[in-house]
């Protein structure tokens, strides 16, 4: 098995700062944003890209703005698969009218998180607009679904293997590839 | 774990992570769309061989969140009315492809009998077995305790937590499910009721037994649960008559107003208003009684979804 660094400790940073930077500049600023990361390095990365827009926008506040969403119990893959622990949802606004929502997961692959995701985000209410912004995007997709804001493209084979690593859960901070 | 029968079967980690589900359950119940898609296309039977109201209406309401169907069964008006066997009966719903039998019998043990027979391969979860468990309960009861005392975010166990059980303990399967969960819980338990509804093994059961209701009360119990006085049983062999009972056993007005403020009062229902718990301490901002009922759907969903998205995959 050989593995492969795709995307180093400031590569991270640096596609965290861009995306942080594209999502304002396509909300046309700050206003009624809410960023939903999915456990677990999704809501790292969700985070840790309010933090940066926050950094550069004083009037974003990260304390109303960015939450998490599980989606565990949403899976259409329930039946067949052993799951995850459910993990706490907390979404920091009583609604979502009016509100641009930007989910944020570390691989998008088949899509079918994010399908989870969707239907989660709509028990919650109806919001004015779904963004999705991922890390890496290795394709392989098996329902039609895209993310708006991409780290990295990273075509693979379908048995490759991709692994995220971020401080805040793990002891280095990478992208790696095994095959 | 396939199956639930009993609170007994639960180790710590299974205890709190069940109580933990349960709050994110709690949490889909305060949404607008009260719905979750984890068990459709799966079938869920309340088999109910004995009178019920919140036990089965909170599983079917916790089963149709989840998006299960539903059906219900009680004995009245079945075949077994017409003498059909407990066993037949599982059969007849086994053919008819039912995943999950949420089994309530008068008889102890129904439950283990089902899930330990080659009658069917279905999930049982026990809602109420004769005189021996209703694990459900003690959750609920267990969530209730821990959210009125230690915060609603809170996830971890019940130690420091001193519990008085009160009343009809032999008979009691709320009591006998309550003890072994708040004990895998770490909570401190005392049990109190007259000699003849306690049963022999109480000393080994419990911290502390006594056999004075106001001696019980003068040892700084955070939670005082009244257990119901079982009408039937209401005779000269356990007790000599309702007054007595009373007036020796029951949280009166008086006794009440004698505990600190911070005592929280449960009941698992049904209530005897003015036997076993007068309508002051009932309806008082330290009963939980209602959130006891409420809690119930948050805490079936959770078992519901444990036991059917989680862990049956290993079809």
């Amino acid at each position: 098995m050989s593995s492969r660094t795709v995307l180093d400790a400031q590569d991270i940073e640096r596609a965290i700062v861009r995306i942080s930077h594209e999502i304002v500049e396509a909300n046309q600023g700050t206003a009624n944003l809410l960023i939903l990361g999915i456990p677990t390095r999704g809501v790292h990365l969700a985070n840790r890209i309010a933090a940066s827009i926050a950094k550069n926008y004083p009037e974003f506040e990260p304390s109303t703005s960015v939450g998490k969403l599980d989606v565990t119990m949403f899976r259409d893959d329930l039946a067949s698969k052993p799951s995850k622990a459910v993990t706490p949802t907390s979404i920091p606004r009583q609604s979502l009218e009016n509100l641009t929502v930007v989910l944020v997961d570390d691989v998008l692959f088949s899509g079918r998180t994010v399908r989870a995701a969707l239907d989660a985000l709509v028990s919650f209410g109806r919001p004015k607009a779904v963004r999705l912004a991922v890390l890496v995007d290795r394709g392989h997709r098996e329902l039609p679904i895209r993310a708006d804001y991409v780290g990295k493209n990273l075509p693979t084979s379908f048995s490759e293997r991709i692994f995220v690593k971020l401080t805040e859960s793990d002891d280095e901070q990478s992208v790696v590839i095994e095959k | 774990m396939k199956h639930l029968l009993s609170t007994g079967d639960l180790d710590l980690a299974n205890s709190l992570e069940l109580l933990n589900l349960s709050v994110e359950m709690q949490g889909v119940n305060s949404r607008d769309v009260k719905k979750l898609p984890s068990l459709t296309g799966r079938t869920v039977a309340n088999l109910f061989f004995e009178d019920s109201t919140r036990t089965r209406f909170s599983f079917e309401i916790a089963a149709k969140r989840l998006s299960a169907d539903v059906v219900n069964f009680t004995a009245k008006g079945s075949s077994v009315s017409k003498g059909e066997s407990l066993k037949d009966t599982v059969l007849t719903l086994e053919a008819m492809g039912i995943e999950a039998l949420i089994v309530r019998h008068h008889h102890s043990g129904a439950a283990n009998t089902i899930a330990n027979s080659y009658w069917s391969n279905a999930t049982v979860i026990n809602a109420g077995d004769g005189t021996h468990q209703h694990p459900t309960q003690a959750l609920t009861d267990a969530l209730t305790i821990r959210q009125a005392l230690k915060g609603k975010e809170d996830s971890g166990d019940l130690s420091g937590i001193k519990v008085l059980i009160v009343g009809d303990i032999l008979h009691s399967r709320v009591a006998r499910s309550n003890i072994d969960l708040l004990k895998t819980l770490g909570a401190y338990v005392g049990l109190a009721g007259p000699s003849t509804l306690l049963p022999s093994e109480a000393s080994s059961l419990a911290d502390a037994v006594y056999h004075n209701l106001d001696e019980a009360l003068l040892d700084g119990f955070d939670v005082v649960m009244m257990l119901r006085m079982q009408m039937e049983r209401m005779n000269s062999v356990f007790v000599p008559n309702a007054n007595e009972y009373s007036t020796l056993w029951g949280l009166s007005s008086e006794r009440f107003s004698n505990l600190k403020s911070s005592t929280l009062i449960m009941h698992p229902g049904p209530m005897n208003r003015g036997l076993e718990i007068s309508s002051e301490a009932a309806d008082s901002s330290q009963s939980a009684i209602v959130d006891q009922v409420r809690n119930g759907v948050s805490v079936r969903m959770a078992v519901l979804y444990k036991l059917l998205a989680q862990e049956s995959s290993a079809k």
